[in-house]
């Protein structure tokens, strides 16, 4: 590490202060989805108890709030293990480019990738250049530590707020479009997002707003699968 | 209850195997397959997509207070990140316009 240190002890000390340094913006921003989420799912009737095991057990912000809706429709089995696959199906593409990273991750490993959330994923994918493997496995491990903290502290102070403003559920939506947004606006290429938008609009007409969620995943695989030259044209010329 | 403790379950079994799995299979030895390569870099774009419309999916035009907040909130939302790129104050500021319009403006 840059900083200049003497023991053992300090280092372990910089390790902490770096890896709490480097997650302060994703406390900002899970404790207030943590709060959206707590009052929402105490709207459905469903208390303290109830945000503290699903932030803990889940840990997974979008999934959480669209298993309020699941909760509250007392949705079958089926769909909500097929809706968790697709709402939660990019996790699959973070593990996929960590693997060489957490290779010798130790005895946290486990833990580490239970943790690896769209968050904890933005900060561990491109580990502080100045630390030892040691170090760095340390600070991934700290840093999916601090955020579960913060999504939790946030879930819980969103489940003791007295009362709950109707509308409130809007906050997904609001982070769905912030993020579908900024993808906007960071690529060339819009095959994808549009392909996502058109073929789950036609889904909804089609097969009503209950139903949709299956046929349109598979509409949009097929989609991209066979629009292949389309999905990756503009990025060749850039 | 019984059944809301098994959703919770089944939610949280399914995000850890998604979490899991590449580390399963993927070990260092394996090479990743050329199409799931393809699908985890276009994949996550289609999939907000639908995020979205999964959050609007039961917007109606058939009164102006099942579509206007959403559109209007939707646009602050928009305009405000294209603005000042700042996620938790699109968050915050498009979730505020919509809980004023749907308790005042649109009851």
């Amino acid at each position: 590490m840059k900083e200049e240190f003497t023991t053992e002890q300090d280092v372990k000390n910089l390790v902490v202060k770096r890896a709490f340094r480097d997650s302060i913006p994703v406390m900002t921003g899970y404790i207030v989805l943590g709060i959206g989420f707590g009052m929402l799912l105490k709207s459905e009737g469903y208390g303290i108890l109830w945000s503290l095991a699903m932030s803990v057990f889940i840990y997974a912000g979008s999934m959480q709030y669209v298993a309020v809706s699941l909760l509250a429709s007392a949705t079958p089995l089926i769909t909500a293990m097929l809706t968790t696959l697709m709402v939660n199906a990019r996790h699959l593409f973070y593990g996929i480019s960590m693997t060489e990273a957490y290779k010798d991750a130790g005895k946290g490993k486990p833990y580490m990738i239970f943790g690896l959330t769209d968050e904890t994923y933005s900060l561990v994918c491109h580990l502080p250049k100045d630390m030892d493997r040691k170090e760095q496995m340390r600070y991934s491990l700290l840093v999916t530590v601090f955020d579960h903290c913060y999504w939790v502290t946030g879930s819980v102070i969103g489940s003791l707020i007295p009362f709950s403003a109707k509308g409130i559920d809007f906050a997904l939506t609001a982070l769905f479009i912030t993020i579908f947004t900024d993808q906007w606006l960071t690529t060339r290429n819009h095959f994808s997002a549009i392909a996502g938008v058109l073929a789950s609009v036609a889904c909804v007409l089609l097969f009503g707003s209950a139903n949709f969620l299956i046929p349109a995943m598979i509409a949009i695989s097929v989609i991209l699968i066979t629009g292949k030259k389309f999905a990756l044209k503009e990025e060749k010329s850039k | 209850m019984m059944h809301s403790v098994l959703i919770v379950a089944v939610a949280s079994l399914v995000t850890i195997a998604l979490r899991f799995l590449p580390f399963m299979i993927f070990n260092g030895k394996r090479k990743t397959p050329d199409i799931i390569l393809y699908l985890g870099k276009v994949l996550p774009y289609a999939i907000m997509g639908m995020l979205v419309v999964y959050c609007l999916k039961d917007m109606s035009f058939k009164a102006a207070a099942d579509f206007v907040p959403q559109i209007i909130a939707g646009a602050v939302v928009v305009l405000s990140y294209v603005w000042r790129r700042n996620t938790l104050l699109s968050i915050s500021g498009g979730t505020l316009v919509y809980v004023l319009l749907v308790n005042f403006l649109f009851v």
